[in-house]
């Protein structure tokens, strides 16, 4: 069932709650396009990978998490640190390689980690986290918690051996750990057709018993009720779920990219499936946000990037002589 | 007035590389490249930019993410008679492929009694200095010099990038090269006559009297830039570009060595363990007394490659270090 909220008619939760839902994709969006800006006036170096597009996976998805949930993610993961609660601060101090950076300026972009929020990183060898959250269910598993871990990745992970590891071993022994694809149709310029012999990432899953659905990506609502679906399947003690979210990544895969694997017809597709554009077009025809609400918001974001910027404008240097901390404990 | 004058092309260390891809794909049908976005995309570093369109996806073939398994598929394949360049992108993600390149390609020939050898040809880019952290700038090829039964590349010139790869298709052997990815851009012109590098012999690439610099890859260009400066301080430095880090030409070395009588070993690896305590004990073993003073290193930091610019920065061997560090060297000798 491929869950999509305007075919299922899936309600409009109330207007605080969706409000709230389309703020965050605004935040995300309008915060990544700040810093391709900042990227190119060189305050931001290194990686700089875009989720512009695939909003309403992150959002959708944490929403239906706790907060002692954990979470892992990809090297494209400012979405999901804004979205599990990260300041726009503490994430654009890391990227200028500030101290006052949520990772101390040691990590970047693809690097963001929060432990207040369980939020374990920003790991950027693709499928090098997957056993990791196997690893930390297995954990609340053998402490008794009903907790769960998250784990986000990109369809390009399904080719490595650690996502088949860990789908069977987190079958094998009924791990709580929700597995979401992020299925963009594109590992870098390596087009999913050319990748996978079966292309319903989704229905890998059941080779290994772990159960599965695939879900709109560019819905929010789908995606929300679709992870409260898996996470109230694995807080009852069924095992693990994958969640496949069909999305779509609008710019380039870093910030260096030809796009020469892809027809502009196909981007300018998907851009009107957009998780923003259509959402509000669903509020505004449900009457839920008008045009003043909806500058209301834009403000709002504009004024917490701004206050972002200024905060990593202002930060500070690690100092030279601590080059070498944090490379053991004590 | 009758001038002979060698051809020459301006062209980039990329380019020399495509060059020589494209060259042994013409000579020898068994040759095909193989990796993460070598076709559609170009490849990571726009290495096989063009590859596709000219010789089709059967021979510039994409791969999934999966390194082990398009690693030791590679090997197959030149088991069974092709001539595999397999593309890793960088050495960062060849770790998942460590199992093939060491259990496979590097132990084949010895574990069939000499029947079975892996003439495959893995390229990867190394190295770091763009700011990408802890999990994409690490040198990792000392390393891999480690293992018996590879030889182990390390480009640091246009010619060497023209022309490695073609000694390297011609070993029986597997044969792994690296790529420092700050080099892909380095401008020059080299020679249009064909030039059959070998790949066992570093190479002294200045001369010089008062201490030897032996280094590779990356290390190479600043180097140079370093006895540059010295020379201007009446210090006449000589530089020696390894060119391979397995087999390692001690002879050349030691030859430097009895010749300056000092040395520093400039290394973006990691100093325990790495190829420059390697380099350090063939010295001490080989040329000890001929040493004026203690065999001196300059390597990466011991940490996790962090973000931050000057952090970086400050990670790896500079020119500015370099220079000081020859100094220190001449000044300890005074003292
Ligand atoms: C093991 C490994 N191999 C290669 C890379 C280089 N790389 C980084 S992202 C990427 C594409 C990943 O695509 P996908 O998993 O679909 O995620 P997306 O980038 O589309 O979000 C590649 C090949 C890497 N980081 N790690």
């Amino acid at each position: 069932m491929d869950t999509t909220s305007k075919d299922l008619k899936i309600q409009l939760p109330e207007k605080e709650k969706a409000l709230d839902l389309l703020y965050q994709m605004i935040l995300i969006r309008r915060f990544e396009e700040r810093s391709a800006a900042l990227y190119t006036e060189q305050k931001i170096r290194g990686f700089l990978h875009l989720y512009i597009g695939e909003e309403a996976v992150a959002v959708g998805v944490m929403d239906a998490l706790s907060k002692d949930d954990a979470v892992l993610a990809t090297y494209r993961e400012h979405g999901h640190a804004l979205a599990r609660g990260m300041s726009a601060e503490s994430i654009m101090a890391e990227m200028y390689g500030k101290v006052e950076g949520c990772s101390r300026g040691r990590g970047g972009s693809m690097h963001l980690f929060d432990k207040a929020l369980k939020f374990y990183g920003g790991n950027a060898i693709v499928g090098g986290h997957l056993p990791l959250a196997v690893g930390m269910a297995l954990a609340n598993k053998m402490q008794g918690k009903n907790h769960i871990a998250v784990c986000f990745f990109g369809e390009g992970a399904v080719a490595e051996g650690e996502f088949h590891e860990s789908m069977n071993l987190a079958a094998l022994w009924q791990l709580p750990v929700l597995f979401v694809c992020e299925n963009n149709l594109y590992a870098m310029g390596t087009a999913l057709e050319i990748s996978e012999s079966e292309m319903d990432i989704y229905k890998k899953a059941a080779s290994y018993k772990v159960a599965s659905s695939p879900v709109d990506g560019m819905d929010v609502l789908a995606v929300q009720k679709a992870a409260k679906a898996a996470v109230d399947y694995i807080k009852s003690g069924k095992g693990p779920y994958l969640l496949e979210a069909k999305t779509y990544r609008f710019k380039a895969h870093s910030m260096f990219d030809a796009q020469l694997y892809r027809q502009k017809s196909e981007v300018e597709e998907w851009k009107e499936k957009g998780p923003i554009v259509t959402f509000t077009e669903r509020l505004k025809a449900a009457q839920l946000l008008d045009d003043d609400t909806l500058s209301n918001i834009e403000t709002r974001v504009r004024k917490e990037i701004e206050h972002a910027v200024q905060f990593a404008e202002d930060g500070n240097l690690e100092p030279l002589e601590d080059l070498k901390k944090f490379v053991y404990s004590t | 007035m009758l001038e002979v004058q060698q051809d020459t092309i301006e062209t980039t260390y990329r380019e020399a590389i495509r060059m020589a891809i494209r060259e042994a794909m013409q000579n020898d049908e068994r040759v095909f490249l193989m990796g993460e976005d070598v076709g559609n995309y170009g490849g990571c570093f726009a290495v096989s930019m063009g590859l596709l369109e000219e010789f089709g996806p059967e021979r510039i073939r994409d791969t999934p993410l999966s390194e082990s398994a398009f690693v030791g598929i590679g090997i197959g394949a030149a088991l069974a008679g092709m001539k595999p360049i397999v593309e890793v992108m960088t050495v960062n993600f060849s770790l998942l492929a460590l199992d093939q390149i060491m259990n496979n390609a590097a132990t084949l020939l010895h574990m069939s009694g000499g029947l079975f050898n892996v003439p495959v040809v893995i390229r990867m880019a190394t190295g770091g200095g763009k700011q990408l952290a802890a999990q994409h700038s690490h040198s990792l090829e000392g390393w891999y010099a480690h293992i018996p039964g590879l030889k182990v590349l390390t480009p640091a010139t246009l010619e060497d990038a023209r022309w490695m790869l073609a000694a390297a298709l011609e070993d029986p052997d597997p044969v792994l090269i690296f790529e420092n990815s700050t080099l892909y851009n380095k401008k020059g012109s080299i020679s249009t006559e064909v030039n059959k590098v070998n790949i066992d012999k570093a190479s002294v690439v200045r001369n010089g009297k008062d201490l030897s610099i032996i280094t590779y890859g990356i290390g190479l260009s600043k180097s140079l830039e370093a006895a540059e400066i010295l020379k201007n301080e009446g210090i006449d430095v000589e530089v020696i570009d390894l060119r391979i880090l397995r087999p390692l030409d001690t002879e050349t070395i030691i030859q430097s060595v009895k010749k300056t009588h000092r040395v520093l070993i400039v290394d973006e690896g990691w100093r325990s363990g790495g190829i420059s305590a390697e380099i350090s004990a063939r010295i001490n073993e080989n040329a000890f007394y001929d040493l004026d003073t203690p065999v001196s290193r300059l390597c990466g930091e011991e940490v996790p490659m962090p973000y931050a610019k000057h952090l970086e920065h400050a990670s790896v061997p500079q020119i500015e270090t370099i220079v000081k560090q020859c100094k220190n060297i001449l000044q300890h000798e005074r003292v």
